[in-house]
């Protein structure tokens, strides 16, 4: 792509935005750039090797990333097939499920974790069962760090994915269909490629959830290192007591969310990689 | 959670100081309002306690949120122009709040040992009460525990106070004690949310506070610890040095340390130091 075409593109032409416009946006980008400056200026760079080189660090460091990961996946295994059905599947109630499977977004997480613990929980209403059919209870457990993180986060790859279920275009689909393929295979072979992109963004938005995950956890799988304790719970906690080492584990924290963000945007993210060529 | 708890100090309370003896306290129908003209509160530190105005912010540990609450109502009964706002949590985690500059007045901690990590923001700081562990279970008492010693059995599930968490260092000095190894399956934040977990069946059991159990009724069953295996912590209470209303606040932490406030405490569960 050519730097005139990129200048084309630019909806507005005007060379700066009048004031009333760019006082508010400067004060917006300073809000929000301002914390993670003081994060940098007040982190304890000397101590920072000893801080997080601790095993518990490391602990802490690995479920989140082992568990967020595990809550992406099975985001996209459960998340992507009713972002199909939401989008492709005239449902009786439709719009009322679509309200409920995204509820999650505005939700309180810790409210989130206290319905967990009713619905999973040893007394809930299924993890009564759970426990005395299978012998499974998820609070206290890796799994039940999954659980929660999954609960909080697949809406954000439900939400991605049905919009841009809801984008494609239809006459692929259609095309396929009039050549035979049944629905599951033009799934799989037309519509499934074209949304790769917003799949993959709707992945890395979950993931990036899931990763920070901290009311629901706490509350439904509690707080026990190297099982339950994820870096935001040791962050929180650490801030208790040894306001340095919370410092240090944000840190750590955001710089794995800017990695992966940037390692992902520049592959990944639409709209980055710029329009389709045109035909 | 917590820290949304946290409440901040009206800016008014000092401009709301009542001038000295606007009016006897002793009948029922006494307003204790209206200010003739706006008092510094250094004027109300020397005068009557009738004069007190404004808000108390008061940070607790959580193991005296019951207490508290009312030795608060009683308090502002008694001196109609104060209100005391409260904010409970883990005595670890407020003194760091206060050592960041958490607008608060009185701080009572649930060990010594979080008081000490504020003495440059508190003066006074004298010990009111003590309280001993006791291990709380669900009423029903699934696993049978009888006693220190059924926390180690596997397939007990133990919810525990963190270890920097004053009812943490007690549950550790019982099991020092006894020499019990226990392995939680998770860490609370502070005592509430251990007593929470347990009455929530979510685990068999968890060392609290006596007074927690007391607190809790019917929620949970309590299994005392024989007094040769227990341990105890003493609570301080202090008042915040750079207290916006530092009258109100000593005259607070008098009320928790007179008789009326003994009575309270003592009624809770809690032991005179």
């Amino acid at each position: 792509m050519t730097r005139g075409n990129a200048r084309r593109t630019r909806p507005d032409g005007h060379r700066g935005a009048p004031w009333p416009l760019a006082v508010p946006a400067a004060v917006a980008v300073a809000f929000l750039v301002l914390p993670l400056v003081g994060l940098l200026v007040r982190a304890p760079w000397r101590q920072l090797p000893t801080l997080l080189g601790q095993t518990a660090v490391r602990q802490a460091l690995v479920l989140s990333l082992e568990t967020a990961t595990l809550a992406t996946a099975v985001s996209i295994l459960v998340g992507v097939p009713l972002a199909w059905v939401l989008a492709r599947v005239r449902l009786r109630g439709r719009s009322a499920v679509q309200a409920l499977v995204t509820l999650p977004l505005v939700l309180p997480p810790v409210v989130g974790g206290v319905a967990l613990l009713l619905a999973f929980g040893r007394n809930g209403v299924v993890g009564r069962y759970l426990d005395s059919w299978f012998g499974i209870t998820l609070p206290f457990t890796t799994a039940g760090v999954v659980v929660a993180e999954t609960f909080v986060a697949m809406p954000f790859l439900i939400v991605t994915v049905e919009g841009a279920l809801l984008a494609v275009d239809r006459r692929y689909e259609d095309a396929a269909a009039t050549l035979g393929a049944g629905r599951w295979l033009t799934f799989r072979r037309v519509t499934l490629p074209m949304i790769a992109p917003s799949v993959a963004a709707g992945a890395v938005l979950c993931w990036a959830r899931a990763l920070g995950e901290f009311g629901a956890t706490i509350t439904f799988a509690g707080n026990f290192p190297g099982t339950t304790q994820t870096m935001p719970l040791a962050v929180y906690l650490a801030l208790e007591t040894d306001p340095a080492a919370a410092i240090a584990l944000s840190l750590l924290l955001l710089a794995v969310c800017v990695t992966i963000l940037i390692a992902l945007r520049q592959r990944w993210v639409p709209g980055v990689r710029g329009p389709a060529p045109a035909p | 959670m917590r820290m949304s708890r946290m409440i901040v100090t009206g800016a008014a309370a000092g401009a709301l100081a009542v001038v000295a003896g606007c009016g006897s306290t002793s009948g029922g129908g006494s307003t204790g309002a209206a200010p003739t003209s706006a008092a510094p509160t250094s004027a109300a530190a020397t005068s009557s306690a009738a004069s007190l105005s404004g808000t108390v912010t008061v940070l607790a540990a959580a193991s005296l949120t019951g207490t508290f609450t009312d030795l608060g109502k009683q308090f502002e009964a008694a001196h109609p122009g104060v209100t005391v706002r409260f904010s409970f949590g883990a005595s670890s985690a407020l003194a760091q709040q206060i050592n960041a500059g958490a607008p608060a007045d009185v701080f009572a901690s649930a060990s010594t040992k979080n008081m000490t990590q504020v003495a440059s923001h508190t003066s006074n700081p004298t010990t009111f009460v003590k309280n001993e562990a006791e291990i709380a279970v669900p009423p029903s008492n699934p696993k049978k525990i009888t006693d220190v010693a059924d926390l180690a059995r596997s397939g007990v599930k133990v919810a525990l106070c963190q270890a920097q968490v004053p009812c943490g260092v007690v549950a550790q000095a019982v099991f020092t004690k006894t020499r019990t190894t226990v392995k939680p399956v998770t860490l609370g934040a502070d005592v509430k949310s251990v007593l929470t977990t347990v009455e929530l069946n979510e685990a068999d059991a968890g060392v609290v506070y006596k007074t927690d159990v007391q607190a809790a009724g019917s929620k949970v069953k309590g299994i005392a610890i024989p007094e040769n295996e227990n341990a105890s912590t003493a609570y301080p209470i202090a008042t915040v040095t750079g207290s916006k209303n530092a009258a109100a606040a000593a005259a607070f932490v008098a009320y928790v340390l007179s008789p009326a406030g003994r009575t309270v405490l003592t009624e809770a569960g809690f032991a005179q130091p």
